[in-house]
């Protein structure tokens, strides 16, 4: 199997909703509406000849730039019989980030859909237990966004300008 | 050849291949030796501590370090490292402190009984360190209160054991009221202690 065949079943059961195909070092990589992200990874897991039956990763990623789409959820696939990776992204708008659950379908997902909203507060619709997994309970912001800037706002002690950042 | 950093600023020249405490100020005669209640108490605890390391990451290794038979924490009285809080009088954090490990620091310092003492280990227990991030503890002292702090990331084992020598120092000219007094108490208060 090549990720010719995986491109083609696609665009025969989903036609244009599965677009922005690219292959980076071999790896094939494509995104679809949000809403159908569990209508893929579905098929891409019941399917005789597809049968991505393991989540390898799933996470988030920022794109202050792109209004409109500026969270992307990534699903790493794994089709452990032909060993075969791919990547499929769904964005979605970062003021109602809502997302439909993979735990159903990969058990895996549950612990990283927390971490993702840990880090990048993305609501994970119908998770069975959405609350931070990483980071202390008491934190009022997602850290990984990047409107949020890396080091503690909290602190006194350090002179900004001592850092260069004065 | 000489170091760059000066470790053990209190001077004991080796006088013998067993050198003995110093005898606290007091009067002696015959078969008698007087001398204050504070200073007594003082020289026994500070060469019988017990220490609790609290090892996170790489100056725990240093502290192993420390531990063994080349550096040897045990030729100061601190051979005995308890792993329960209740028994030990001194804790060692020793590396980065994430928030959420934070309570757990304070809640291993509220089970060790008075008089406890407590020494920040390499830059990161002191002040964060390189970890200027939203998830790492700028410092211990932000839950408890820190008797000592050791520089370095990590520091050597002879930066270890001069922090315990000053914890010593320290501990020895402690005055037995102190744990009892206002300022201690408003100390621990501004940590949210009792």
């Amino acid at each position: 199997m090549t990720n010719e065949i995986i491109k083609q079943r696609l665009t025969e059961k989903f036609g244009e909703q599965v677009a922005a195909f690219e292959e980076s070092y071999g790896m094939l990589c494509f995104e679809a509406p949000k809403e159908l992200n569990l209508k893929v990874l579905n098929f891409l897991y019941d399917d005789e000849q597809l049968k991505f039956r393991f989540m390898t990763d799933l996470t988030a990623v920022h794109y202050p730039d792109q209004p409109g789409r500026e969270l992307v959820v990534v699903y790493h696939l794994h089709n452990l019989v032909d060993n075969i990776r791919l990547r499929f992204k769904v964005f979605t708008d970062i003021s109602q980030p809502d997302i439909y659950t993979a735990t159903g379908l990969f058990s895996a997902a549950n612990w990283m859909e927390r971490e993702t909203y840990d880090f990048f507060g993305v609501n994970f619709v119908g998770h069975p237990n959405l609350k931070r997994i990483l980071n202390v309970d008491e934190m009022d912001y997602f850290p990984l966004r990047k409107e949020f800037p890396l080091e503690d706002q909290t602190r006194i002690d350090k002179d900004d300008e001592m850092f260069g950042r004065g | 050849m000489a170091r760059p950093v000066s470790y053990n600023l209190i001077h004991k020249p080796l006088e013998a291949d067993i050198s003995i405490a110093n005898l606290p100020d007091g009067h002696q005669g015959e078969g008698f030796f007087a001398t204050k209640l504070n200073d007594v108490i003082g020289l026994a605890r500070k060469n019988s501590i017990w220490p609790l390391p609290f090892a996170t990451s790489c100056c725990g290794i240093e502290f192993m370090a420390t531990m063994g038979s080349h550096y040897d924490l045990g030729r100061f009285g601190a051979e005995r490292v308890g792993f329960s809080p209740r028994q030990c009088d001194l804790l060692m954090v020793m590396g980065t402190i994430a928030k959420k490990m934070g309570p757990v620091v304070k809640q291993v310092y509220l089970q060790m009984a008075e008089p406890r003492w407590v020494i920040a280990v390499g830059a990161c227990a002191s002040s964060g360190g390189i970890f200027d991030t939203y998830s790492v503890l700028q410092g211990i002292d932000q839950v408890v209160p820190v008797d000592v702090y050791v520089p370095g990331c990590p520091p050597r084992p002879e930066a270890i054991i001069d922090g315990v020598l000053r914890i010593q120092d320290l501990i020895g000219k402690e005055s037995l009221r102190r744990r009892n007094g206002d300022q201690y108490k408003a100390l621990l208060e501004g940590y949210g202690i009792q």
